[in-house]
């Protein structure tokens, strides 16, 4: 449980980056320690009084949160070497894993920087449009209920469907490498953003795209677009890319059975080969 | 002439299927949110979604029973036309979700398993186990990306709204917008802004909502001159778990589900509470309310909550007000079905299991009841004629607002399950108004002089350099909003004095002076997280003030505004005669105040500070009658009121309606 002696500062030491492109460096800071702190309240605690251990004033830490109770995914980041939410990151529990009573903090690796620990995760939204990570329903207007589900497709369907795309499972992956796509001068934004989804388009999709095609594909409705999604899954970045590593469904923090999802996208992207090959 | 837009702003349920909506009628958006849409607050929704069905109807439910749930719960205070509406569309949203793949909970047989929540008897709520916010947000989130593939939908994500565009006829005409990251200005022309923005939660510092959750788009449309109404209707959810930097919501769902509340009746009893026999723990919230116990509307239980450590010093800990909410004596199967999603976050943040142990939880702030004012057209059904334009559209033309932002459906006090149907529900219908107010105009706004849009522009960045400018100051923003959160939460949640309003007022008055010239650590200009803390805190002032002084001025209880030295008495006599002769002055005083204070408090902002004024409530469907839950001589009450109920129903079909469907809660 709880160590037994206290300290009475924790050493934070947090990797900054002041912006894209430019190259990151150190910095420590001591945050008077209490009961039940977690790290977001530790990056508030800097926020408000940006200091570093040696006294020196700098601009405060910038960092993503939300919800700060671990269901919307902003806060990830990498903490004494492993990524997860950071309002999830106790503080006392930290204290007990990592003795000399450091936490070092990092962006996460995988994604560009924008600044300190926040990252560009734009590649995870654009991996689910490649996928058509959604049921095609016809429209909004009143038809009735979905088709009947029984309880155990709920109970398939609804661990899958929990993925906040916090990029967990992307950062652990080894064959998930880091595309960054760098401004030109006088390009909109539009034009740059359109350039990097190219970019994201034909890098690999990660296991967090693979299991909402997977999720999708088992829906009543959402398998009438299955083909369609296991196209995408053949395409370069696809599931192919994949080296079974493991990684992503040991830290992903909400256990969804990543593997299970991308063994049996695997499996119908084999058949839909075989079957493509005979149209 | 230009393609007409319409800007979004914000992108929970409200602001996605309104977004979703437009697309499917062809029209263009622009959705603009602090956050990736994926991670807006809605996600923190946990319980579930109401509406009457298949079940409930063949045990006497029906579209109208929700509705007289929900204003009954909400004391009276809600606008009866819109509610009726979406308490219509309930059955119909639901479908819609289910048929956009959101994972129910379901039946043996498969259909969509329902649970109860507070403020009805009727088992009404859909639910997706415990994270239905999470599992309805992203059902939409996934129609918008798809819309967004299609091109009818561009995202702004990680931009703040810095203001509407407001013509010289006091038109608006579009938004200013902000990066986050490269804190460059952007004006959005539209047709219509819709604001969807949520809660101002960030007012109380800490609460159950997410650090988004500052009510800085409402406070600028409100700056501007956009009305704001109810603002002292804040809930204060009853279970929440005690967090140095949040109040993690524990879901009314718990108790739906059979969780019950009790502490130790030894006070601060030292045991294991799982040794502490029955007999020596208090269920105060069964003893107290034996027809809806557990279930009681959230600002009753609240107030209990509060009252049983406050008052009765019976909290479970000497040094923290908390109680038991209980849920050991349910099977471990069944709660990770059901309730999985908030054990996990309790386990979690707690580090112990509440399988296990009951869980140690307090109130919080929750949810905003009022919001920015906006107008409707009622139907000759006594609902909302769906395509109007009038529908949501605040005192400013163009200029709309729904889901949490607005001030309607959840009168003084919210039913749990109803904000995830109200918002979805506002997106949903309004969209066509939006369509009829589109077509109605001969202009687009993109074809205007650009100056207006250069002007906006141009004060936004003035507004941003005169802060960076300060010269260095002690002020610090981040205390002040400290102390802000402090002096909020002390004078304006559970209980609520006169003499501590009026002190809460003047130290804010104090905080926004300090606030005004607070500097700042960081005076770059590349995700400058600083500054835009600062000015969101400089806009949570005029809403703070309309919380304190809608509280101050409203000298009556109703709801979640609760101010005991103006409560309704309870009935003292011994005999039921003295007590029914009793009824009648209450139910004499009972009129009176429902006469006066069956009013909107509506506040508009002039030059820094916040004028009140009072609007009548649309009560023509169901008239107010006592909320008698719990009261001492609820019978007698309920005795006199019906007879009066009954004598002015004569002539009068609605009044009959809800005469004729028992009038009054009995306990």
């Amino acid at each position: 449980m709880i160590a037994s002696a206290k300290p009475s500062m924790i050493k934070i030491r947090v990797k900054r980056q002041d912006g894209p492109g430019q190259s990151s460096y150190w910095q420590n800071f001591d945050i008077p320690y209490e009961d039940n702190l977690n790290i977001i309240s530790v990056l508030q605690k800097i926020a408000a009084n940006p200091k570093t251990r040696d006294g020196k004033t700098v601009a405060p830490v910038a960092w993503d949160c939300g919800c700060l109770e671990e269901v919307c995914g902003a806060c990830t980041m990498v903490i004494n070497g492993r990524v997860r939410q950071s309002c999830s990151a106790l503080i006392d529990r930290l204290l007990e894993d990592a003795p000399s009573g450091e936490i070092v903090l990092e962006p996460m690796s995988k994604f560009p920087v924008v600044r300190d620990l926040v990252v560009d995760r734009a590649r995870v939204f654009q991996s689910l449009k490649k996928v058509k990570a959604w049921v095609s329903v016809d429209g909004y207007y009143d038809m009735g209920p979905g088709p009947k589900q029984s309880r155990a497709q709920q109970e398939a369907a609804y661990p899958l469907s929990e993925c906040m795309s916090c990029g967990c499972c992307m950062e652990a992956c080894p064959q998930f490498t880091k595309v960054e796509v760098e401004r030109k001068a006088g390009e909109s934004e539009e034009e740059y953003q359109k350039r990097a989804a190219e970019a994201y388009n034909v890098a690999f999709v990660g296991p967090h795209a693979i299991n909402q095609a997977v999720l999708f594909n088992n829906n009543p409705t959402g398998q009438f677009a299955k083909a369609e999604r296991l196209d995408a899954l053949m395409e370069p970045g696809g599931i192919q890319v994949c080296g079974n590593a493991q990684n992503c469904v040991a830290v992903c923090p909400k256990h969804i059975p990543l593997t299970t999802s991308i063994a049996q996208a695997g499996r119908a992207v084999t058949v839909h080969a075989i079957k493509k090959f005979f149209e | 002439m230009a393609k007409k837009r319409v800007v979004v702003i914000g992108g929970g349920l409200a602001g996605l299927s309104m977004t979703m909506k437009l697309s499917e009628l062809g029209i263009s958006v622009d959705l603009v949110s602090l956050v990736p849409v994926k991670r807006s607050h809605s996600v923190c929704a946990q319980g579930g979604i109401n509406s009457c069905n298949d079940a409930t109807r063949q045990l006497g439910d029906s579209e109208w029973k929700h509705l007289d749930d929900t204003v009954y719960g909400g004391d009276f205070l809600n606008h009866q036309p819109p509610v009726k509406e979406m308490c219509d569309w309930g059955p119909k949203v639901i479908d819609l979700m289910d048929r956009l793949g959101v994972t129910f909970n379901r039946t043996d047989e498969g259909f969509l398993d329902r649970r109860r929540f507070g403020g009805t008897l009727y088992k009404r709520t859909a639910f997706a186990g415990a994270t239905t916010g999470q599992q309805l947000l992203y059902a939409l989130d996934e129609q918008v990306r798809r819309w967004e593939c299609e091109g009818l939908v561009r995202k702004f994500e990680h931009f703040d709204f810095s203001a509407p565009i407001i013509d010289d006829q006091g038109v608006c005409r579009g938004a200013v917008i902000q990066n986050l990251h490269s804190m460059e200005f952007l004006a959005l022309p539209a047709d219509s802004v819709v604001i969807a923005s949520g809660g101002p939660g960030l007012i109380y510092g800490r609460s159950t909502m997410s650090v988004m959750c500052n009510g800085s788009a409402a406070s600028r449309c409100v700056q501007v001159g956009a009305k704001f109404g109810n603002a002292e209707f804040i809930q204060v959810h009853p279970t929440a778990i005690p967090g140095a930097d949040k109040l993690r919501l524990m879901s009314e769902s718990a108790r739906g589900e059979g969780g019950r509340v009790w502490v130790p009746r030894k006070p601060q009893d030292p045991r294991d509470p799982k040794t502490i026999p029955d007999a020596e723990r208090y269920y105060f919230l069964e003893e107290r309310y034996p027809k809806y116990k557990n279930l009681v509307p959230r600002d009753i239980a609240t107030r209990e909550i509060f009252d049983i450590c406050v008052n009765d010093g019976l909290s479970v800990d000497g040094d923290k007000m908390c109680v038991y909410l209980d849920l050991t004596h349910i099977p471990r199967a069944e709660l990770d079905r059901k309730l999985g999603g908030i054990l996990d976050i309790y386990q979690k943040f707690q580090g112990v299991d509440p399988r296990d142990v009951p869980m140690k939880i307090f109130p919080a702030v929750h949810y905003s009841m009022g919001g920015l004012w906006t107008d409707y057209e009622k139907s000759s059904s006594g609902g909302l004629v769906v395509g109007s334009s009038r529908n949501h559209e605040t005192n400013i033309p163009n200029l709309y607002a729904i889901g949490e932002c607005d001030y309607h459906y959840h009168g003084a006090n919210r039913l749990g399950a109803n904000s995830l149907l109200s918002c979805i529900f506002t997106g949903l219908v309004v969209g066509p108004g939006i369509e009829t107010k589109l077509s109605a105009s001969k202009t687009a706004a993109a074809d205007l002089p650009s100056a207006l849009f250069e002007n906006a522009v141009a004060a936004e960045k003035q507004r941003q350099k005169a802060i960076i400018d300060r010269p260095p100051s002690s002020q610090n923003p981040y205390q002040i909003h400290l102390e802000l959160g402090d002096v909020m939460t002390r004078a304006a949640t559970v209980v609520r004095r006169n003499d501590q309003l009026r002190s809460a007022l003047a130290t804010v008055a104090e905080l926004e002076q300090r606030a005004k010239v607070a500097s700042l650590a960081d005076t770059g200009n590349w995700t400058n997280q600083n500054v835009i803390f600062t000015k969101s805190l400089q806009d949570m002032f005029p809403l703070a003030k309309a919380i304190l002084q809608g509280a101050l001025q409203r000298d009556e209880c109703r709801g979640a505004h609760f101010k005991p030295d103006f409560a309704m008495p309870s009935l003292t006599a011994p005999t039921r005669d003295g007590r029914l002769l009793e009824a009648e002055q209450w139910c004499d005083r009972f009129e009176e105040n429902t006469a006066k204070w069956v009013k909107s408090t509506i506040a508009t902002y002039d030059k820094g500070d916040m004028k009140l004024s009072y609007e009548d409530v649309d009560t023509s469907l169901i008239p107010p009658r006592p909320r008698l839950y719990g009261l001492v001589g609820a019978e007698e009450i309920e005795i006199v009121w019906n007879r009066r109920a009954a004598a002015k129903a004569q002539g009068n079909p609605h009044a009959a309606k809800a005469a004729a469907s028992p009038a009054v809660a009995s306990t």
